[in-house]
């Protein structure tokens, strides 16, 4: 069964002259614990088409399916508990005046859970960070460990579908490589579905299955990361992106 | 044996805290040649500290100490603030990382160009244009004319950057200091401004000093690699020889970057032994 399915996706921001089509006539799906990768240049929408998922694009038409559930325009709260999403810059977005256990507590709080207090201790442990830094503001933490409280956020209301935004591109290699290792811990061990944008193929060759590389707002190709790595890429565009990237 | 352009002998910089003083460059010593000279390091290393201290960009309460940073042998350390201003941008250009923050927002490139190089020499209006206009095209801008009345922010990055690179390169300096200049870039675009820097500084002789934390780019484009970490050079290795690296921190970072051709189910974790930090910085000198 597929976790999410994407066809015919529209978004665009402003109207009339102004009009621009950040997405235009998307189409692929995601199956249940698959990985799976969205590369491009920036302003290819490849971002746009997760925020379209996670209900931050305003704009948009054709069809987004989740587990089954066609996505409407006005989310159900069911919803915020299957998907959640990471963001690239931990730098901006976390809350800069409340401490990782609040930020953790609030979102437990919302979506209902009792026990926060087990809850919060057993989020910090699973992202590795441990009891020292629950009561840490975000300027007291470095940029690794600041992504791995907002990982902490985002798997709060134990979601199947976890949206990657560029995780890793603020980051240090060094820190990246654990960053990445924690994630691929993660979905083997809750059996997570990830959806990853990224602009480096190297890191999607290693985090995902399947992607598709985008060019002005449209899917050029869709391919097995097989292919990625003997470099046999169909489409030009992405032979021409994978030349640049090695 | 290779001129040198740039002698660089026990540097330091300092900031004072309430928590004592923190060393951010820890007495490093480097020369530059007519060379491409790439300084890597993680954040924090003191890789774009080094940058500024050359300029003597960095201000009170931050002090910078050396026993010489000599241009063609003056030492920079003895000059005034005024004499200094002559060798910023004149002799030694920097290219800062994002150009979105390094262009003025409310004047139009070709002004901006003009003033720089007005600041520089003494042309009129009309000479001055045609200089812009010819360095422009000299970092494959197509449209010059076009791109001379636009403002910034109707610019991408790619072309902000070769903006900036056009204006550093026009008082024809000997150095050229690259503070991540495409760290801000997508990749596609990254090479053409690599490709561009390369041909310029090969074209005029210039050295170039080049901050990045990619390897990888490191290792294709320079010619020397400096590898910092916490404000000491921990080694230093010509660049096509960078996968013989030999100091533990170098091989951590080199393994910790995902492979397309070698794919693994972990990646290796950087361990960082405290020792590395004590050991004393490698001369860069030559």
């Amino acid at each position: 069964m597929s976790m999410l399915d994407i066809d015919a996706l529209n978004v665009w921001f402003g109207s009339g002259r102004d009009r621009v089509d950040a997405v235009r006539a998307a189409t692929f799906s995601v199956a249940k614990g698959e990985s799976f990768g969205l590369v491009g240049e920036s302003g290819s929408g490849k971002s746009t088409i997760l925020r379209a998922i996670s209900g931050l694009a305003p704009h948009w038409s054709g069809q987004m399916v989740v587990e089954g559930t066609p996505l409407t325009k006005v989310r159900p709260k069911a919803f915020y508990k299957t998907v959640q999403m990471v963001f690239q810059d931990p730098y901006a977005s976390l809350h800069p005046r409340h401490s990782v256990d609040q930020v953790l507590g609030e979102t437990l709080h919302l979506h209902g859970f009792s026990d926060i207090d087990a809850r919060v201790v057993k989020l910090l442990d699973d992202v590795g960070l441990g009891q020292k830094f629950r009561f840490r503001y975000p300027h007291q933490l470095s940029g690794g460990q600041r992504q791995r409280v907002a990982i902490a956020r985002a798997l709060a209301p134990e979601p199947e579908l976890l949206l990657l935004d560029e995780p890793t591109s603020a980051l240090d290699v060094s820190v990246q490589a654990e960053i990445l290792n924690l994630l691929v811990d993660l979905r083997r061990d809750r059996g997570l579905t990830y959806v990853m944008v990224s602009h480096d193929l190297s890191v999607v060759g290693h985090m995902c299955e399947r992607l598709a590389v985008m060019k002005d707002g449209a899917i050029v190709e869709i391919m097995g990361v097989e292919t990625l790595r003997k470099m046999e890429a169909k489409h030009p565009y992405s032979q021409s992106l994978l030349a640049a990237s090695v | 044996m290779m001129d040198t352009l740039l002698d660089v002998e026990d540097l330091w910089v300092r900031f004072p805290s309430r928590q004592g003083v923190f060393d951010a460059v820890r007495g490093i010593s480097f020369t530059l040649g007519r060379e491409r000279l790439g300084i890597v390091g993680e954040s924090g290393s003191g890789k774009s500290m080094t940058g500024r201290a050359i300029l003597r960009l960095i201000r009170p309460p931050g002090i910078v100490e050396a026993k010489q940073i000599s241009l063609g042998g003056v030492d920079l350390m003895q000059k005034t603030e005024k004499e200094m201003r002559a060798v910023r941008g004149q002799r030694i250009s920097m290219v800062m990382q994002d150009p979105k923050f390094s262009l003025n927002p409310v004047m139009t490139i070709g002004d901006q160009i003009i003033e720089a190089y007005r600041q520089h020499n003494r042309a009129s209006k009309t000479e001055a244009y045609a200089k812009a206009l010819e360095m422009l095209e000299a970092v494959s801008i197509r449209d010059a004319d076009r791109v001379m009345r636009a403002y910034p922010h109707e610019m991408s990055g790619g072309m902000g950057q070769r903006i900036m690179i056009a204006m550093m390169l026009i008082p024809n300096p000997e150095i050229l200091i690259a503070d991540e200049p495409t760290s801000a870039l997508d990749v596609s675009v990254q090479r053409q401004v690599l490709d561009i820097m390369d041909k310029l500084v090969k074209d005029r002789g210039m050295g170039l000093i080049f901050i990045s934390h990619d390897l990888n780019l490191v290792a294709d484009f320079c010619d020397r690699v400096l590898i910092m970490y916490a404000g000491r050079i921990v080694e230093i290795c010509e660049a096509d020889k960078l996968n013989e690296a030999k100091h533990p921190y170098t091989r951590g970072l080199l393994n910790s970057l995902p492979r397309l051709d070698a794919p693994r189910d972990h990646l290796e974790v950087l361990k960082r032994d405290p020792a590395w930090a004590q050991a004393p910085s490698v001369s860069g000198r030559i």
